[in-house]
């Protein structure tokens, strides 16, 4: 669980509810409002949680049990440029592996991690769909396919301004 | 389509669109425009035709000419020569590894001249965001004669004499589990796409939704008429957004066109589609777990009976068919159920799908009669292997299947014989694999996964997996032994046997199949400690080729361990125990002489 704290605003709080309303608070329909909090504020902290079970009247831990049970969400925060490597099998065995150890070493994190200047966040995910260009990474939306070791100082290059 | 002249297809497929594919688009039509031909040549972009190596493609049509690894800036050449001028860019064109030659047009391509597509007969050929060219090509034809002319029974009788088994997995009968759904009375029924293609390294579903999204929207409410709902929901992954929003447009269009909503082309049928989004959970693949899934639950996994056909969404009757499953039942409807069971095998009739990938030249999605051998899929249709390297195996059915070798070559493909083989036909990915590949290091890459998506619920499936992940990752650092060989396969089987659901019951099937066809290479990682395809790191030794070695001091230097020694101008030397293999040495050394064995 994440430690940080924060502090929801009121035209945050308003959102969720709005959310909420939006699928008439069905509780039936937690996933398609926590997929739109998230895509709101990025991540989806106990407090946003909170209010998402108020407003469902779905208990809290229900709500924590379902965040955290899909791994497509998250409770921290990602970095302005989240990312991705593709560990499905076909990238696997065309050197994924590597090719994240290679992204792990430039930017010291761990896979789940974000650098100290929040500027990177680091996850894998299995199959985008593209295994063609396998081995996959994607930064942000962009994809990139074929990607070698080498090629990591480069992309990496790309983001820093 | 009849007011153009010319058609240039352009790949909209997840692999092409990464590569670019809009900027084709962009440019050509740009170029059109430029030359006042927007009027007689169309440009479409399509779902992906299969060929995703050699992506982005570029098909023109009437002439089946095939450009691969098209560059946004070669519209240019594509209009000026071959629009205009009528020669095709010989540059573009696909060369046969075999004889060099540049192919001109797909039909003669041998990756599709062994193919049969059904499910994919629109993929590739048609805009997925317009309606009216899946109509132009006997789109919801299907759904008109089944609502006009045929009673639900009879239907599902089609459906059932046809021999369709499901493609999501379990091979069930189509027609049999309408009819069973059919069966159970109630006010409410619901008719569920499975959408959520969780395989690592299938890629199947997501293209027939995002090349021919109106395929399976029209074999919903065919099949809710057969069995009586008049609510449809897909289950799809929050993963694939460009299938969701291709989907989106096309059950807007849909409804736009009374297709689906009430009253279907005046019949009294009505029906209508939602969409539901995964999060990211493979288990939510098995349908228990996908139903509680779509009510806002965990994704755990419950027990049948009771199945969805009695109590599912809603605790009301719920028919689960996979993507590949519906997008075929209007060819079926159509064509009828003699002409499909005339394809495939006695006992899998039809055409199956199937994603390429690994170590194989033309990675891509196929689709070809249930009955193609392997041999044929690999080596025919995908090229064989890259870079000369040796066939080792192909791993269907993903995480659950099982890992199939040489002597399976000729094993026609089917839902029986991949069972017979200790594999499985799963949804249908394939990945090949060359003699580079550890079957130690294979195995345990896929208990990973399965450890990973286990939910939880069930101990053998929870803890045993665990336990199978850990034990084989102490054979791959060498600290394995026999015994642990025997413990691998009891505990396998102990897993298999009690787990809850398909994902526990299918999890160990990788290690099983591979310690069977590969078990020299299990003994050599126990007893010897060597990897052979050189892929565990643990069992790599750095080691100074004396001859090469001019004794620069370059590797002592950069080794982060201080495992090097020797006088500068002389011979040095790798301590191999305290060597912790991170290969700096090896890649700083100027003089080769650095070498793993
Ligand atoms: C762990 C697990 C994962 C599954 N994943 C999928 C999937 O991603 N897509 C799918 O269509 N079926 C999947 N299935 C099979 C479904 O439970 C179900 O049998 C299928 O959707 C039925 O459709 P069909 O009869 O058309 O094959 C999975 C089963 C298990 C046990
Ligand atoms: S077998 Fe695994 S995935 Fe299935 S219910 Fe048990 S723990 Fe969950
Ligand atoms: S870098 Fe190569 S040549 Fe130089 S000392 Fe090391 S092994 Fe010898
Ligand atoms: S592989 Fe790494 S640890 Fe081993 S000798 Fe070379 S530099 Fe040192
Ligand atoms: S396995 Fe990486 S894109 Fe499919
Ligand atoms: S994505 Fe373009 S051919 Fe497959």
């Amino acid at each position: 669980m994440s430690s940080i704290k924060i502090e929801l605003r009121n035209e945050d709080v308003d959102f969720i509810k709005a959310t909420c309303s939006k699928f008439n608070s069905d509780p039936q329909e937690l996933i398609n409002v926590l997929h739109s909090c998230q895509e709101h504020f990025g991540y989806l902290p106990a407090e946003v949680q909170e209010v998402v079970s108020g407003h469902l009247n779905v208990p809290v831990a229900k709500v924590y049990g379902v965040v955290t049970f899909y791994s497509f969400f998250t409770m921290t925060p990602k970095g302005k440029h989240p990312i991705s490597i593709c560990m499905g099998t076909a990238c696997y065995v065309r050197g994924a592996e590597k090719v994240l150890e290679e992204f792990r070493k430039e930017l010291k994190i761990q896979v789940g991690g974000t650098t100290s200047d929040n500027k990177f966040s680091l996850s894998s995910l299995r199959c985008v769909g593209a295994c063609g260009l396998a081995p996959v990474v994607l930064v942000g939306d962009k994809t990139y396919g074929r990607v070698a070791p080498d090629d990591i100082k480069g992309i990496l290059k790309e983001y820093e301004k | 389509m009849s007011k153009y002249s010319m058609h240039l297809l352009v790949c909209g497929g997840t692999g092409c669109h990464a590569a670019e594919s809009d900027a084709i688009v962009c440019n050509l039509r740009d170029e059109l425009e430029a030359k006042g031909l927007l009027d007689s040549v169309q440009v479409i972009l399509t779902g992906c035709f299969g060929f995703c190596e050699k992506g982005p493609i570029v098909k023109v049509m009437p002439d089946n000419t095939f450009y691969v690894q098209v560059k946004p800036e070669d519209a240019q050449t594509i209009v000026e020569e071959h629009v205009i001028k009528g020669r095709k860019v010989n540059r573009l064109l696909y060369k046969d590894p075999l004889t060099k030659e540049a192919v001109s047009d797909s039909k003669h391509m041998v990756f599709y001249k062994k193919q049969m597509r059904i499910a994919l007969r629109n993929c590739g050929f048609i805009n997925p965001e317009n309606i009216d060219e899946y109509i132009a090509r006997d789109g919801y034809q299907a759904l008109g004669k089944v609502l006009t002319e045929m009673s639900p029974e009879e239907t599902i009788k089609l459906v059932k004499d046809s021999g369709q088994r499901g493609r999501g997995g379990g091979g069930f009968s189509t027609g049999l589990k309408w009819e069973l759904a059919r069966k159970n009375v109630s006010d409410e029924k619901y008719v569920v796409c499975n959408a959520d293609e969780g395989d690592p390294g299938a890629f199947m579903d997501r293209s027939v939704l995002e090349g021919d999204p109106h395929s399976v929207l029209e074999a919903m409410a065919i099949c809710g008429y057969s069995i009586g709902a008049s609510d449809g929901l897909i289950y799809i992954r929050a993963e694939y957004p460009l299938a969701i929003e291709r989907l989106k447009i096309a059950i807007g269009q849909a409804r736009e066109y009374g297709l689906l909503g009430d009253n279907i082309f005046g019949t009294g049928f009505s029906f209508d589609i939602t969409l539901r989004y995964g999060a990211g959970a493979f288990v939510c693949g098995e349908e228990t777990a996908l139903i509680h899934s779509m009510e806002g639950l965990r994704g755990e996994p419950t027990v049948k009976p009771p199945f969805p056909a009695e109590s599912g969404y809603r605790n009301k009757p719920t028919n689960v068919n996979n993507v590949e499953t519906f997008a075929s039942i209007p060819a079926i409807i159509l064509k009828g159920a003699r002409w499909y069971s005339s394809i495939g095998t006695e006992k899998s009739k039809g055409t199956k799908v199937f994603a390429l990938a690994g170590k194989i030249n033309n990675v891509g999605l196929i689709e070809v009669p249930m009955g193609t051998t392997l041999r044929e899929v690999i080596f025919e249709i995908g090229g064989g292997i890259r870079n000369v390297k040796k066939f080792k195996g192909v791993q269907t059915g993903g995480p659950s299947g099982g890992c199939l070798t040489e002597k399976h070559l000729d094993t026609p493909i089917d839902f029986d014989n991949l069972i017979a083989a200790g594999s499985m036909m799963g949804s249908g990915a394939m990945i090949v694999l060359d003699e580079d590949d550890c079957m130690v290091s294979m195995a345990k890459f896929f208990l990973e996964f399965t450890v990973e998506e286990s939910c939880g619920k069930c101990a053998p499936c929870r803890i045993g997996n665990k336990r199978l992940h850990e034990l084989l990752g102490q054979i791959c650092e060498g600290k394995g032994s026999l015994a642990d060989l025997d413990r691998l396969k009891n505990m396998s089987l102990v897993i298999k046997d009690t787990s809850l659901c398909g994902l526990g019951q299918t999890s160990p099937n990788p290690v099983l199949s591979m310690m069977d066809n590969f078990r020299e290479e299990y003994v050599a990682h126990v007893t010897h400690k060597k990897c052979p395809a050189g892929q565990c790191k643990s069992l790599m030794e750095y080691i100074i080729n004396l001859d090469n070695c001019v004794g620069c001091t370059a590797c002592a230097r950069v080794c982060p361990v201080n495992a090097i020694t020797g006088e500068r101008k002389e011979v040095h030397l790798i301590n191999s125990a305290t060597c912790i293999k991170c290969g700096a040495c090896m890649e700083k050394c100027k003089f080769d002489a650095i070498y793993i064995s």
